[in-house]
């Protein structure tokens, strides 16, 4: 099944609630996919500077003074549980990846960019959700997903969003039948894929495209005609957020939008609790039909 | 008349009460408020009843329906009115997919828009929609009346064996063995009365009449390579 939200907020006074709205409706969801769950935030950032999310089943407290030794700059690091969020000089962000690879190569950098922070783990959503404290977490915007495993293993590794791009993420409802054939071309293009997820596929032809030079909105218009299976993505860049269907609109999804945020939800009851719902457009999205947003 | 607020009362609590009416109760009118789009709200009501839903529920709201009428002011989920045997449910706003799913009777009213799967496999229940319904509508339905005034999507009536199917705007696409049909005094009657039954302002002579062309009734050894 799963379940998937995200939020993009157009009133700035409501970012810093937007972890606390996303970690509510994230909650709802647990009935969905109550296997594992995940989330992607976009905070604070700018262009001279990185962020890389790492996870690791082993401690990481002691990573950010050997990596400021490590790289000779200084390093700032927030940890969440098993989550550490490095932010270092951009022109860094190689060096760093190296230097991780060869000396902590338990921990895995699951997502990076100027601006976005990306926490899963196994477990039940809202539990997951409390440990990395979504709800005191503020952004612009923020994807989540609630799992129930089908295409490959309940593990942290299975777990969404998928990020294989800077600041770019993605959460699915569904399953690819031709992920095995789309990830060779992907490798072959030297899109780095790591799980043998078929949702890692769908981030990863994301980014392919847009390294290509495409648009959100063109690459998810041109996975259309490349992805076959079912699908509801939600996806996330630095300044965008979108939403695509298969073609039967084969899983759920309900939008509102409010002059405040835009809101979705794979069930209408994820949204229930937002400010002023009442009155806020709600709608179906079509099949096969790109929603996008860009931030101004 | 008795309110239920599902913010505070669970919702197997509502349709315990609801279930344990007797037909000739005489707690007739049930208001419902804060569903918060909870699935599966008034299903199985088997007396004549009225419940009145202020606000969007979830999946399968109304489904089973006997007797009752169910009023939604607001949206429904999946499955609205999945399988209803007789009575009325009347949607103000929309309809997820698979409005009146396998329904056998009863008259179901969208004021909105249907989405995909409208009336699937319906087999015998009226279904009067003043917006338009999505895709895939009235795939293999039976029996019955579907009545839409707006436009329908591609795929319409898909392997219908009977049913009609009015649509007063653009049809995209015809399913398989799915054809315009003359109309007949007799559908223009059946019509008449349920765009009066749903107080849908239309005529029936701007509707066009689809249905069966019934040659997917039997096997055809011309098709036997399409096996």
């Amino acid at each position: 099944m799963c379940g998937i939200v995200g939020l993009f907020l157009k009133d700035k006074t409501l970012e810093p609630k937007l972890g606390s709205m996303l970690s509510d409706m994230l909650t709802v969801m647990c009935d969905r996919g109550p296997d594992s769950a995940g989330f992607a935030v976009y905070g604070a950032g700018d262009t001279t500077r990185v962020k890389l999310t790492l996870r690791s089943a082993k401690p990481l407290d002691d990573v950010v003074k050997d990596l400021e030794a490590g790289l000779g700059v200084a390093v700032s690091a927030v940890l969440r549980e098993t989550h550490l969020v490095v932010t270092l000089p951009a022109d860094k962000e190689d060096a760093a990846r190296a230097w991780l690879a060869s000396t902590r190569p338990e921990a895995t950098v699951v997502g990076a960019g100027q601006r976005m922070e990306l926490y899963k783990e196994v477990g039940r959503p809202d539990a997951v959700a409390e440990r990395f404290g979504l709800a005191g977490m503020s952004g612009t915007h923020g994807i989540g997903h609630t799992r129930m495993a089908t295409e490959s293993a309940v593990t942290t590794n299975g777990a969404h969003p998928f990020s294989t791009g800077a600041d770019q993420c993605l959460v699915h409802n569904g399953s690819l039948s031709n992920h095995n054939a789309v990830r060779r071309t992907l490798l072959r293009e030297g899109i780095a894929i790591e799980t043998e997820n078929d949702s890692e596929v769908a981030a990863g032809y994301l980014t392919w495209r847009m390294r290509e030079g495409a648009s959100l909105k063109e690459a998810l218009e041109a996975s259309l005609k490349d992805l076959d299976g079912f699908y509801t993505f939600v996806v996330g860049t630095e300044t965008g957020f979108a939403v695509l269907r298969d073609p039967i609109a084969c899983k759920p999804a309900v939008m509102a939008e409010t002059d405040d945020y835009v809101a979705f939800g794979s069930e209408y009851r994820a949204l229930a609790g937002l400010p002023g719902i009442e009155t806020a457009r709600v709608w179906e999205p079509e099949p096969a039909t790109v929603y996008a947003w860009e931030r101004a | 008349m008795p309110v239920v607020d599902l913010g505070t009362t669970p919702l197997r609590e509502l349709n315990a009460a609801l279930h344990a009416l007797s037909k000739d109760t005489n707690e007739t009118h049930w208001h419902v408020i804060n569903p918060q789009g909870k699935h599966a709200v008034a299903v199985g009501l088997d007396a004549p009843v009225t419940v009145e839903i202020q606000g969007h529920v979830g999946y399968y709201c109304a489904g089973m329906n006997q007797h009752a009428t169910v009023i939604v002011s607001g949206n429904a989920g999946v499955g609205l009115a999945e399988n209803m045997m007789s009575g009325e449910v009347r949607v103000r706003g929309d309809a997820s997919q698979s409005a009146g799913a396998t329904g056998q009777g009863g008259l179901l009213v969208i004021d909105g828009n249907a989405s995909a799967r409208c009336g699937i496999s319906m087999k015998g229940i009226d279904i009067v929609v003043k917006g338009s319904i999505g895709p895939m509508s009235a795939f293999m339905a039976q029996t019955g009346n579907l009545v839409v005034l707006g436009d329908a999507g591609e795929a319409l009536g898909d392997s219908i064996y009977e049913a009609r199917l009015f649509v007063r705007g653009e049809v995209k696409s015809l399913g398989a063995d799915c054809e315009e049909k003359a109309v007949t005094d007799e559908d223009r009657a059946v019509l008449s009365g349920l765009l009066e039954r749903a107080g849908a302002d239309a005529r029936a002579d701007e509707f066009k009449l689809y249905g069966s062309a019934r040659t997917l009734y039997h096997f055809h050894v011309d098709n036997a390579g399409a096996y």
